[in-house]
């Protein structure tokens, strides 16, 4: 039987995973969540249709988007993620002993009990007592807190759908207020290749730009999302994402990892030209 | 033949039926099903387009309906409580207009408050009725007007016996609501109509947790803005009589002016819009208002701001609120309204239906969800985080009651008309409008005084940012006046 998971990349562009079995389909109150069993990729989560993390390459993802801020700010205690409901993110996370606690905060608490039972790689860090989980709106949480989280991570879907206010400057604003002085925020910032993913990275970056003394771009390659060309925002109060960056201490601790380097940190903001222009027109 | 229920909508039926049908159409509109304007049926898509269609025996005709506009019309009557319900296709404006055309002639009187939408007023250039107005309150803090207090009603009654009318904004913009029933039973022992500008009301229909409906009240008129509160097409709108009032008279009324070509996109919209508020109309506004509650109490816990609800009333010139009207006072954090509004929109991308010189109003209903309400609340948290400023110097609004030398028609139609500028029309008599809009209620009407207070209320509102219009000269740096002899 030829069972394909496909995801229209653009209405002109689609790309296809070969499917072993559906293990788990359902509809929450704000999207359709699929797992699904690939041979290539091991289990795959998609949302409303669209590829959320696999097995094979989510390393590269969560290893982006917090060892990042984790080597400018090793001293970080008290963490936010905003989205990650696969757990991803905060097992990264929970890899320095130092972070006291992770609030996560999640708007579906289906996906996160779907990780929990079908892909336990990311999501057994759900129940780590370090982890507590919030499943409301961030958008709503995040107006709540003030001078609070040395890291906000936000770990969203794509900036339509149930996302769509994770992108939007009341939050990006919110999340300044929720942070202290010298706080970073890392957010998952779409792609710059295809036109639309492109437009809803340029607008992600000035919103980001208005908000934040220090905002800049940095980028990874993902080999299942649209172009396999991604990018993060790393947004700061106070520390450089490069010049501050602690490298003694990051790698006094110690921490294996598949993709991240000192190395790579430094260039993965060195972005491309065309990426250059597109960010330098809104700043 | 089958009885109609609520569960029907006879002009979406008949258009279905229509499709099938697979009609060679030799008539107009010559965009013939949307195949001859390809630009225009790819961005509408093509089943707008193949309805868009001209009256025909199997679709009735809106100017003298015998079949299924009829009978869509009776089942909106039923549902609303009326006698009578007449499809309105050049929105509510028209509604308007048609009340006050069937309730008076040149020269009748007719009683209402200031803080009508211009449409009353044009309507009395049109027929060359006279206002009586009635001054309506003001709230001091909130610098908006509020009702009518029945004291006002009554003297101008007793001071006006041979009034027609006394006309009635149920609720105003910013949900407040008159004492409807009293003022009903008082005009009706004084033999004059009532007509109910419910633009703002569709809503009161369908759900008893909201302020009294004119219909149901025993109005003998109402104007209903479907598209507003009601789900329906912008534009569209229904008109409401009571058994008093003559169908027949009124059709000729709206016939006078209406469109011949009827859009059936706006009376299926109307038809489809009626269906699901009579049948799940009181759920749908359960949702509206816990979503509204649910965002004032937010807004108030932000500091500063007040997003303002039925603590105000008080018996009288607020005898009722709309809690599905989201109106928050901004001057606490020095800020306008329609500051606020600006800046929501060109910084957040959230657009909210007006802000005045101390409010800001946003419109919920139907198709708003939870998601969206949090954008709207963390922008303002945000608004107020950084633009907060010291709101001392800010204009008192204070109510300016008009002083009404001529009636609306003999001064929009005087021979003895000059342009001066505006600042030298002060004691001159306008012979035009001056508005925001929205909300579209007059500064100024034809056959007012110009005063000092006037002239600083409009540079104040130009300088805060409100769209000024009405006036000949778009730029409103000239004014038109009566010429002094």
């Amino acid at each position: 039987m030829e069972l394909w998971f496909t995801e229209k990349h653009t209405p002109y562009v689609q790309f296809s995973i070969k499917i072993e079995k559906q293990l788990y389909a359902a509809k929450s109150e704000f999207q359709r969540i699929d797992i699904l069993e690939s041979r290539e990729f091991g289990r795959i989560l998609t949302l409303d249709g669209y590829l959320m993390l696999t097995e094979k390459d989510e390393f590269i993802y969560h290893e982006m988007i917090t060892h990042v801020p984790m080597a400018v700010m090793p001293h970080a205690r008290k963490v936010l993620i905003i989205g990650g409901g696969d757990g991803g993110t905060a097992r990264e996370i929970l890899r320095y002993k130092t972070v006291e606690s992770i609030d996560l905060v999640d708007i579906d608490k289906m996906v996160a009990d779907a990780c929990r039972k079908y892909i336990p790689q990311t999501a057994a860090s759900l129940d780590d007592p370090r982890v507590k989980c919030h499943f409301e709106d961030g958008l709503k949480y995040i107006r709540h807190h003030e001078n609070e989280y040395d890291l906000i991570i936000v770990d969203s879907t794509d900036p339509f759908g149930p996302g769509e206010g994770l992108f939007t400057k009341e939050f990006y604003g919110n999340c300044y207020k929720a942070l202290k002085d010298d706080g970073i925020m890392v957010n998952q910032h779409e792609s710059p290749f295809y036109p639309a993913d492109s437009y809803a990275m340029q607008r992600a970056h000035k919103r980001i730009f208005e908000s934040f003394p220090i905002s800049r771009i940095y980028q990874a390659h993902i080999p299942t999302y649209p172009s396999g060309h991604w990018l993060f925002g790393f947004a700061s109060k106070k520390y450089h994402p490069i010049l501050d960056a602690n490298w003694q201490k990051w790698k006094s601790l110690d921490i294996k990892t598949r993709y991240y380097n000192p190395k790579l940190h430094a260039g993965a903001f060195a972005l491309p030209t065309y990426v250059e222009d597109i960010i330098r027109e809104v700043e | 033949m089958k009885k109609l229920t609520q569960e029907n909508a006879p002009v979406l039926e008949a258009l279905e039926k229509l499709k099938q049908m697979r009609i060679v159409p030799f008539d107009v509109p010559g965009h013939k099903r949307g195949r001859g304007n390809k630009v225009l049926t790819e961005f509408l898509g093509e089943r707008c387009l193949s309805v868009d269609v001209n009256s025909m025996k199997p679709l009735d005709n809106l100017c003298h309906p015998v079949s299924i506009i009829k009978d869509a019309e009776q089942l909106a009557a039923e549902a609303f409580g009326a006698a009578h319900a007449f499809f309105m296709v050049g929105g509510t404006t028209s509604s308007v207009q048609a009340m006050i055309l069937t309730a008076c002639k040149r020269g009748d009187k007719i009683i209402l408050p200031r803080n009508v939408h211009r449409s009353a007023i044009n309507a009395m250039i049109l027929c060359g009725a006279v206002p009586v107005y009635i001054n309506p309150q003001m709230d001091k803090t909130l610098g908006i007007s509020l009702g009518m207090s029945i004291k006002d009603v009554k003297k101008a009654i007793a001071d006006n016996p041979d009034a027609k009318a006394v006309f009635v904004n149920n609720p105003t913009y910013y949900g407040i609501c008159s004492n409807l029933n009293e003022i009903i039973k008082m005009a009706h022992a004084n033999n004059m109509l009532v007509l109910a500008d419910e633009a703002h009301g569709t809503h009161f229909y369908f759900n008893d947790k909201l302020p009294a409906a004119a219909m149901r009240s025993g109005a003998d008129m109402a104007a209903v803005s479907l598209h507003k509160s009601g789900g329906s097409l912008t534009q569209s709108s229904m008109l409401f009589i009571n058994d008093k009032i003559s169908e027949g008279y009124v059709r000729q009324i709206i016939n006078l002016t209406q469109t011949t070509s009827g859009s059936y996109l706006l009376m299926s919209s109307l038809d489809i819009s009626r269906r699901n508020l009579a049948l799940r109309g009181n759920k749908i506004i359960d949702t509206v208002i816990d979503l509204v509650e649910y965002a004032r109490s937010e807004i108030n816990n932000i500091g500063d701001y007040y997003a303002y609800s039925r603590e105000k009333i008080n018996g009288d010139s607020i005898y009722d609120f709309d809690i599905t009207k989201l109106s928050i006072y901004t001057r606490s954090i020095g800020l306008a309204g329609i500051e606020v509004y600006d800046i929501l929109r060109d910084e957040y991308d959230i657009q909210t239906e007006f802000g005045d010189l101390a409010n800001l109003l946003a419109y919920v209903s139907i198709g708003d969800r939870p998601r969206d309400m949090e954008r709207l609340v963390s922008a303002l948290s945000e608004i107020r985080r950084i633009y907060k400023k010291d709101s001392t110097g800010m204009l008192e609004v204070e109510y300016i009651n008009p002083k009404v030398v001529l009636p609306p028609q003999d001064a929009f139609y005087t021979n003895k008309e000059e342009s001066i500028p505006l600042d030298k029309a002060c004691g001159r008599v306008c012979t035009e409008f001056v508005m925001c809009y929205p909300p579209g209620i007059p500064i100024l009407a034809p056959g007012e005084l110009v005063t000092s207070q006037i002239l600083e209320y409009i540079h104040y509102a130009k300088a805060k940012g409100c769209q000024m219009t009405g006036p000949e000269d778009m730029e409103l740096n000239n004014l038109n006046v009566v010429t002094e002899k």
